[in-house]
């Protein structure tokens, strides 16, 4: 009875999946799906060549340092960053005075409170402080950026598929251009629109942040690396990478620990195995 | 228990005597997991899953438990929450990455140790109970690790959950309002994440108490073996301890092995990038997809586009759930006296078919859905179903098994005799 219940329903279900298959098929035949402009020119992220990739990459301060200037100096005027304090910064190398005189300058106060008025106020960063968004709300920010919203860059290396070399493709020297005419001749609907612009690194190729990285040199680096916008993008996607993970360095580090004792520990595991099993035909 | 020759348990200290006679713990476990379990000398290392799955359960249960203790569960905060998990609590990254990439490491040694029962047999009397409290636990593990994704708030999180409590929706005339009830509101939101987070601490100790009765109906009969045939006397085991033991610490060790690999170097290599942005109501992913784990069968959810009398989002997740729950028919709709495929040269041939369509669903679900992999996911789904409810009920009926040793220990000297009893049996 189970089985011939049980035959009923197999029948029932693949009748029913035949059925689908026979409406996709035909729809597949007479209405093909068109190609889309994104399918066609989106591109796959070049490799930023970081350090920090691999399996023993470590972060190489020297280079997060240019990145944060170059957020600091270019991304910060519309991007927050709001899960990292600045007391995070010693991590990368910069000793207790540099980070209260980095939080101290910050040209974005803190929200606080007028503490004798009880009046919305705002007061100079502290060390202990996380960055402050440079819009008090989505809609402030929004209003000044043409209805779109900056994301919040603190986790963007991670939020995005392959995202520490997306973030060096999409700002770097390739990746904002003209639309390509034969994009515009296939696809006559997928014209950038006003006030957007081409980059084949972005989901659908048109994104609403304006090339942020115009010209070589457009910050100058306290070490005397050469500004070019190459190196400023693979900078930027160092520091943003960091931002993400912060912790990778020391994963790193215990992982290649705990793989060494994990090895050894399996090494007399299968030692004792043999030994208990050695008179046990099996 | 099982065996007439099973040891028993002589407490020499004192103090053990006492104990014992009061309280006897360290009998049972000596009965369970000690001396006093005989098991089939001939197991192969796909008897490790079993004691690697408990391991799992384990990992998860202590990760997790830390985690609780700063995690928050209200939509406003659990995102932001999490990433304080990860940047300022001592060694939070470690907790958070162990727990979710132990979620991904416990699936696959159950989908490992599922396929063992499926390849040797092992639902088939008299362990039918052993299979049913699995499939049960394997239920409550899907309903624990879509919640847990649940949890940390993005935007792969909230959408998930949108579309898997939005199938209760398909049920007709009261569908929505269950959707409603099962979410506290119209939308996932803070009734819904409290809630889930509820059940999320909750379930895995229902888990850890179904697995008791588990590896008690296991231990009435015993464990099965690779050649399926039945213990006939003391040669044809060994004690659980130090034997399998011994052999357990070996797959432990691989296991953690590939763990700590995924933990250390590549933790978010199964997770998804959508997943670190903050849940936004407003704002839906271009690709809603659930963790690996829940593919085949969101591909076979997928896969039903047709309304025949029923509509076609119903027959999805009737299907969706059929494809689960058949697996409790198993030991009833496979009526072949054999165990072991190894003796079931037409019933080996399937389920390898089946093993690549699994592969193939799973691909399928995570995939574009256009023409190409709607097609084969719909055939994949097809097969599915016709495997389970109508080759195997068939294939029992007409197969002739190829010739079982007599014994466990006549199969384990054959094989010392210079050929596998699998290599004997597939040449015949």
């Amino acid at each position: 009875m189970v089985r011939f219940i049980a035959m009923l329903v197999g029948a029932a279900f693949t009748f029913v999946l035949a059925l689908a298959l026979w409406g996709t098929v035909s729809t597949a035949i007479t209405d093909p799906a068109p190609e889309s402009a994104e399918h066609v020119f989106h591109l796959h992220p070049k490799d930023a060549e970081l350090s920090s990739a691999g399996f023993f990459g470590k972060f190489d301060n020297r280079q997060v340092q240019r990145g944060f200037q170059v957020f600091k100096e270019v991304c910060a005027a519309c991007h927050s960053l709001k899960y990292v304090a600045f007391r995070d910064l010693a991590e990368i190398g910069y000793s207790e005075a540099e980070v209260k005189a980095i939080a101290g300058q910050w040209v974005i106060e803190q929200p606080s409170v007028n503490p004798d008025t009880g009046e919305a106020a705002t007061r100079k960063n502290v060390a202990s402080d996380r960055f402050p968004s440079p819009f008090a709300n989505e809609v402030a920010a929004r209003a000044a950026n043409n209805n779109a919203l900056p994301p919040d860059l603190s986790l963007i290396a991670k939020a995005r598929h392959d995202g520490a070399n997306y973030v060096y493709s999409l700002v770097g020297p390739d990746g904002y251009r003209p639309q390509p005419a034969a994009l515009v001749k296939e696809f006559p609907g997928a014209k950038t629109p006003p006030g957007l612009h081409y980059n084949p690194y972005f989901a659908n190729l048109n994104i609403a942040m304006p090339p942020p990285l115009t010209a070589d040199g457009q910050v100058t680096y306290t070490d005397g690396t050469k500004a070019t916008r190459d190196q400023m993008s693979k900078d930027v996607s160092a520091f943003l990478t960091w931002t993400a993970e912060p912790k990778l360095e020391s994963r790193h580090g215990a992982g290649l620990a705990a793989v060494i004792f994990i090895a050894i520990f399996c090494f007399l595991a299968w030692g004792a195995y043999q030994n208990v099993w050695r008179d046990v035909k099996h | 228990m099982s065996f007439p020759w099973a040891k028993q348990y002589e407490p020499k200290q004192p103090l053990m005597r006492w104990l014992d006679e009061k309280l006897p713990v360290p009998r049972l476990v000596y009965n369970a997991v000690g001396a006093g379990y005989p098991v089939p000398r001939n197991l192969n290392y796909f008897w490790n899953f079993g004691v690697l799955a408990g391991a799992a359960l384990g990992i998860q249960i202590i990760t997790g438990i830390v985690l609780a203790m700063h995690y928050a569960a209200n939509a406003g905060v659990a995102f932001g929450s999490v990433e304080g998990i990860m940047r300022d609590v001592n060694a939070g990254w470690f907790l958070r990455y162990a727990h979710a990439n132990g979620a991904s490491m416990f699936l696959l040694v159950v989908y490992i140790h599922i396929a063992r029962g499926l390849y040797y047999g092992s639902y088939k009397a008299p362990r039918e109970m052993v299979w049913l409290l699995g499939v049960t636990i394997f239920l409550l593990m899907m309903a624990t690790a879509f919640m847990g994704y649940v949890l940390p708030w993005g935007q792969m999180s909230f959408w998930g959950a949108q579309v898997i409590t939005g199938f209760f929706s398909a049920i007709p005339l009261v569908g929505e309002t269950i959707r409603i009830w099962l979410l506290g509101g119209y939308a996932p939101d803070n009734a819904a994440l409290n809630r889930f987070f509820s059940l999320h601490y909750l379930l895995p100790f229902v888990t850890a108490g179904v697995i008791i009765l588990h590896i008690w109906a296991l231990h009435i009969p015993g464990s099965n073996n690779p050649t399926g045939v039945d213990v006939k006397g003391e040669q044809d085991t060994v004690p659980f301890h130090p034997y399998y033991t011994a052999k357990d610490a070996v797959g432990l060790g691989v296991f953690m092995l590939i763990f700590a690999l995924l933990i250390f170097f590549s933790p978010n290599l199964l997770g998804h990038p959508d997943n670190y942005i903050e849940a936004n109501p407003l704002s839906t992913p271009a690709h809603i997809v659930p963790e690996w784990y829940f593919l085949p069968f969101y591909a076979i959810l997928k896969s039903f586009t047709a309304d025949f009398i029923l509509p076609a989002k119903l027959w999805g997740v009737l299907a969706m759930f059929g494809s689960i729950l058949l697996l409790f028919f198993l030991p009833w709709l496979d009526s072949s006296p054999v165990r072991s495929a190894n003796y079931r040269p037409k019933y080996r041939a399937f389920l390898i078919v089946l093993l690549f369509d699994v592969l193939l669903l799973g691909y399928v679900g995570g995939a574009e859905a256009n023409a190409r992999n709607v097609v084969l996911g719909q055939i994949g789904s097809a097969y599915y179903f016709l495997h389970f409810l109508v080759i195997l009920p068939l294939v029992a009926a007409s197969e002739r098994p190829r010739p079982l040793p007599n014994s466990i220990t006549e199969a384990v000297l054959e094989k010392h005799a210079g050929t596998s009893p699998a290599k004997t049996a597939l040449a015949n």
